[in-house]
């Protein structure tokens, strides 16, 4: 019963002379156009877009949309990139005129409303950090790394060490962070790791004068909470270094251990992650980082104070590495944050925790059965499985089975992440999903690993396409409807 | 709690599953001294209508669009944006979908994008597009480090000072600290003259990086400038405003080699500045430096058309450290609306939006430069926004009663041109009618006289 036509590419649909938007007549004289610019300037016919009446490019984008898995249609058990309930309730308030419709240069005075709110997103964020200082500017995670990395570097040539070039992250972190070293100016130095745990000796052979930053992920990407974090903030510290919690995992410690007080001097959020904004098929997100107050003054510019009664933009900070994005960042991101965060309380946001905890435990409970999970009896809130006996035994990968869970409904989890694990399932179930939800995706996961190779290889056998040739798309690259 | 699920008596039976005797226990792996051992001190939890009521009185504390009428622009305009751009995008599976790294359920996210692709090439004439960046200031600097990357120089950039400010803000913020030589060339009038920047461009240059609309408004010589970039082997970056090419020449046309803009004008609404769009488009022969995602078709085991990410060894999780950038995100959801919002439109859509941006703009101009205290403080033709100089040199007042009027008439500039301190930047969009100019007109024909009166 599938609507074939809408998957035709617009150019394969476009007719010329079709409208979809008239625009209103002029009302003001209607020069002609060579008369207000000069004829270099002009270009002779607009771009060739295509042309399409209103029903038709709904009926098109509507029909695409039911092609996808979404958290609204399914569960996606998906490590590390925590995806929950998106609460419709901040979408709408969002998209209150007097927030969405807001010009970055109005006076001041007019926009008190938006900046007390990213004031007080600034104090819960401080607050659930444990670390005073904060940015809102940064556009992304990532964007948060490198920004912080930037500021760590201004905070280092101030206190005349910019010898130190190095930033040392383990084997098992997130590829951004040796990538947002490098892009700041560092060099990207590994540390090992042993059954998921930083590797003490090998840190500490690597710690010296030359070391800016030590980049961890806590929990770590196995779902394991650093025990030596302390141990490892005293050494990184003791070697005149800093420690930078990638906060990609904040979802298992809120309201329950706070970076500030476990040795973080630098984090940054992934709000989308953390705080339910909508992964909108890969953004926006946005990336506040949080930081210790040596350095505050290093943050980009602006940011948002309070004075008296007023909130105002103060861009008198000297020291600031700059502007890293244009007007304030990704606001409307950080306003479902701040609804989130309102929404939960201190008890609620606590609450999350504790059962995103729980439900990553329990799903471990069951799965560790039939699939190894090689560290750790307990979790946070996710946890890593490993198919590697599966396939030694009957050839059959993570991929297979992530695929094959497709056909049953399911979204895949992360697959062959982190790199220590071989056929790496990185499991979270999240804190917004039934007992039901995770008992009928622990039933279905067994009896996937029960099934035949070859179906498994073949899997997905129900969706809309099967498995694509990625092999072909990157040796032929074509990029767009027709093809250099 | 509204979005939790777990009762206390499924609790309990998850705990027995686990063997574990309570949730506390779960967090053993936290040291003691690690925790936190008190309540967050946040305010208490809202339910959803407290909430709702809470959201509205900050929001009525700003001043909308039902108080004021917009003629504010310099990097985010308040454009007209068709209904059908919120119904479609608003779909749940749009919205709530993950990134398409499972490409069996994600073929119309997919899909979608390789869409966008083929939108952003055919509306800036370059060859590739990324499936999109933060906005179109980091963008900017991304393309910088693509030049960096592709020509083997890190030394030197030579920016337009016609750039937006923030925009050159964000390429101090980037390069500065690296060593990296940013030589700004002077527009006094408005726009370059293409001399001076051959004068500073050399065979360690990177690239040139121009803005064309540029911040005041005006069309540079783009083809000119690239040329001078070409003939030192270095690149020509043009960030461009996508609703000028209804009816202004083509980025790709003209000559630049990478094309980046802000988009958020192609569909999205102001909101405060973000989240954005930054598009990115250049021609082939550069597509293995570029950053971000990219979409690519293909087939699938049945011989089906389908589409993937594709060329990600370019990216931060394969290649770590040595990746061309730390990119692991677009902006998927806005490139959406960018592409839906130029599926609505087409090219005579495109085209009216700027025919009427253009007119509208110049009659607002004429109006505002008819008045004795008024006059254009550039001569350089322009698309749909304008310097205006006060020659009582009080923009500050000039501003602030506007405001008080009904309108923000214009972004002061002396904050980033202390030569232009006497100056405001007005803009007109299509969605200005000439009742709303007029009486724009009007009140600064007041300011003038109320002025004149006290002195």
């Amino acid at each position: 019963m599938r609507n074939t036509r809408s998957t035709h590419l617009l150019t394969e649909l476009s007719q010329p002379g079709r409208r979809a938007v008239v625009m209103p007549p002029c009302d003001v004289p209607e020069t002609p156009l060579n008369e207000l610019l000069p004829a270099d300037v002009l270009a002779e016919s607009p771009p060739a877009l295509p042309e399409l009446a209103e029903p038709e490019v709904v009926r098109h984008y509507t029909n695409l949309s039911t092609l996808n898995m979404s958290v609204d249609t399914h569960y996606y058990p998906l490590g590390s990139c925590t995806m929950k309930y998106n609460p419709k309730r901040n979408e709408r308030l969002a998209s209150l005129p007097g927030i969405v419709d807001l010009h970055p240069y109005q006076p001041e005075d007019s926009l008190q409303g938006i900046l007390q709110l990213l004031y007080e997103l600034q104090q819960f964020l401080t607050e659930i950090s444990g670390l005073p200082a904060i940015s809102l500017q940064p556009a992304a995670g990532a964007h948060g790394e490198w920004t912080a990395l930037m500021s760590a570097a201004a905070y280092f040539r101030s206190i005349g060490q910019e010898q130190r070039k190095l930033v040392l992250s383990p084997d098992s972190s997130h590829g951004t962070n040796p990538a947002s070293a490098q892009m700041a100016g560092f060099t990207a130095v590994t540390v090992r790791t042993v059954d998921g745990a930083v590797d003490m000796d090998d840190l500490r052979s690597k710690l010296n004068d030359q070391v800016a930053v030590f980049m961890i992920t806590n929990p770590s990407t196995l779902g394991l909470f650093e025990t030596q974090m302390a141990e490892i903030a005293d050494a990184v510290h003791a070697a005149g270094g800093l420690i930078y919690l990638d906060g990609a995992n904040m979802n298992a410690v809120l309201g329950i251990s706070r970076p500030g007080d476990i040795g973080a001097d630098m984090m940054h959020y992934n709000p989308h992650k953390t705080f339910s904004g909508p992964h909108g098929g890969g953004g926006p997100g946005a990336g506040p980082i949080c930081v210790a107050e040596k350095i505050a003054p290093f943050l980009p510019s602006p940011m948002v104070v309070k004075e008296g009664d007023q909130y105002r933009l103060d861009y008198d900070r000297p020291e600031s590495i700059g502007r890293v994005r244009t007007f304030f960042g990704n606001v409307g991101v950080l306003v479902r944050a701040y609804c989130y965060i309102l929404s939960y309380g201190p008890d609620g946001l606590k609450a999350v925790s504790e059962n995103a905890v729980l439900n990553a435990n329990y799903l471990l409970s069951k799965v560790k059965h039939f699939l190894p999970v090689p560290h750790g009896l307990r979790c946070m809130h996710e946890f890593v499985a490993s198919a590697a006996k599966l396939k030694q035994e009957k050839g059959v990968t993570a991929m297979d089975i992530a695929k094959r869970l497709l056909d049953y409904g399911f979204h895949a989890p992360t697959v062959y992440f982190p790199l220590t694990v071989p056929e790496a399932m990185m499991i979270e179930p999240t804190e917004t999903e039934s007992k039901e939800m995770l008992d009928s995706f622990v039933e279905i996961l067994f009896r996937i690993t029960e099934e035949p190779a070859d179906l498994l290889h073949d899997a997905p056998h129900t969706t809309p396409i099967s498995r694509p040739n990625e092999v072909q798309a990157a040796r032929q690259p074509c990029l767009r409807a027709v093809c250099g | 709690m509204a979005y939790l699920f777990n009762t206390p008596q499924e609790q309990q039976e998850m705990l027995a599953s686990i063997g574990a005797a309570s949730i506390e226990e779960l967090f053993e792996q936290i040291p003691a001294s690690l925790r936190l051992g008190r309540p967050l001190d946040l305010p208490p939890a809202m339910g959803e209508l407290e909430l709702t009521q809470h959201l509205a009185t900050l929001a009525a504390k700003n001043q909308g669009p039902g108080d004021k009428v917009c003629f504010l622009g310099g990097g985010s305009y308040d454009h007209f944006i068709p209904a059908a751009v919120d119904a479609i995008a608003s779909r749940g599976e749009f919205y709530t979908s993950y990134t398409p790294y499972q490409p069996e359920v994600s073929q119309g996210n997919l899909q979608a994008m390789f869409e966008y692709q083929t939108l952003i090439c055919e509306l800036t004439g370059l060859d590739v597009s990324n499936a999109s960046l933060y906005d179109g200031g980091s963008a900017i600097a991304e393309a910088v480090i693509m030049s960096m990357n592709t020509m083997r120089r890190h030394d030197k950039i030579v920016v337009l000072g016609s750039v937006h400010p923030e925009y050159r803000q964000i390429l101090d913020t980037y390069f500065g600290p690296l060593g990296t030589q940013i030589v700004v060339v002077p527009t006094p009038g408005g726009t370059v003259d293409p001399a001076e920047v051959a004068a500073v461009v050399d065979d360690q240059t990177a690239c040139v990086v121009v803005q064309s609309p540029n911040f005041f408004g005006s069309p540079e010589q783009v083809q000119a400038l690239a040329d001078i970039a070409h003939a030192k082997d270095a690149l020509l970056v043009q960030s461009f405003d996508p609703l000028s090419l209804g009816v202004i020449k083509r980025p790709g046309d003209l000559g630049a080699d990478i094309a980046v803009a802000e988009g958020h004008s192609l569909g999205s609404p102001m909101q405060y500045g973000g989240p954005y769009l930054g598009i990115m488009a250049c021609r082939e022969k550069f597509v293995r430096r570029m950053p971000g995602r990219i979409c690519g078709e293909t087939v699938d085991r049945r011989g089906k058309r389908c589409w993937v990410l594709t060329l990600q060894t370019r990216e931060q999780h394969i290649r770590r450290e040595k990746a061309t950038s730390n990119i692991c995100t677009n902006q998927g959801l806005f490139a959406l609306r960018a592409s839906i919002y130029l599926a609505l439109m087409g090219p005579h859509g495109l085209q009216d939006v700027g025919e009427l941006c253009a007119r509208k703009s110049h009659y607002a101009a004429t109006q505002i430069a008819s008045q004795e205290r008024f006059e254009l403080a550039f001569s350089a033709p322009f698309f749909k926004e304008f310097v205006v100089r006060d020659l009582q040199n009080d923009v500050a007042t000039v501003l602030a009663d506007a405001s008080e009027a009904g309108f923000f008439a214009g972004v002061a500039l002396g904050t980033w041109f202390p030569e232009l301190a006497d100056c405001f930047l007005v803009t007109v969009t299509e969605k200005r009618t000439r009742v709303e100019i007029d009486g724009l007109v009007k009140t600064l024909a007041l300011t003038t006289n109320r002025t004149t009166i006290h002195a």
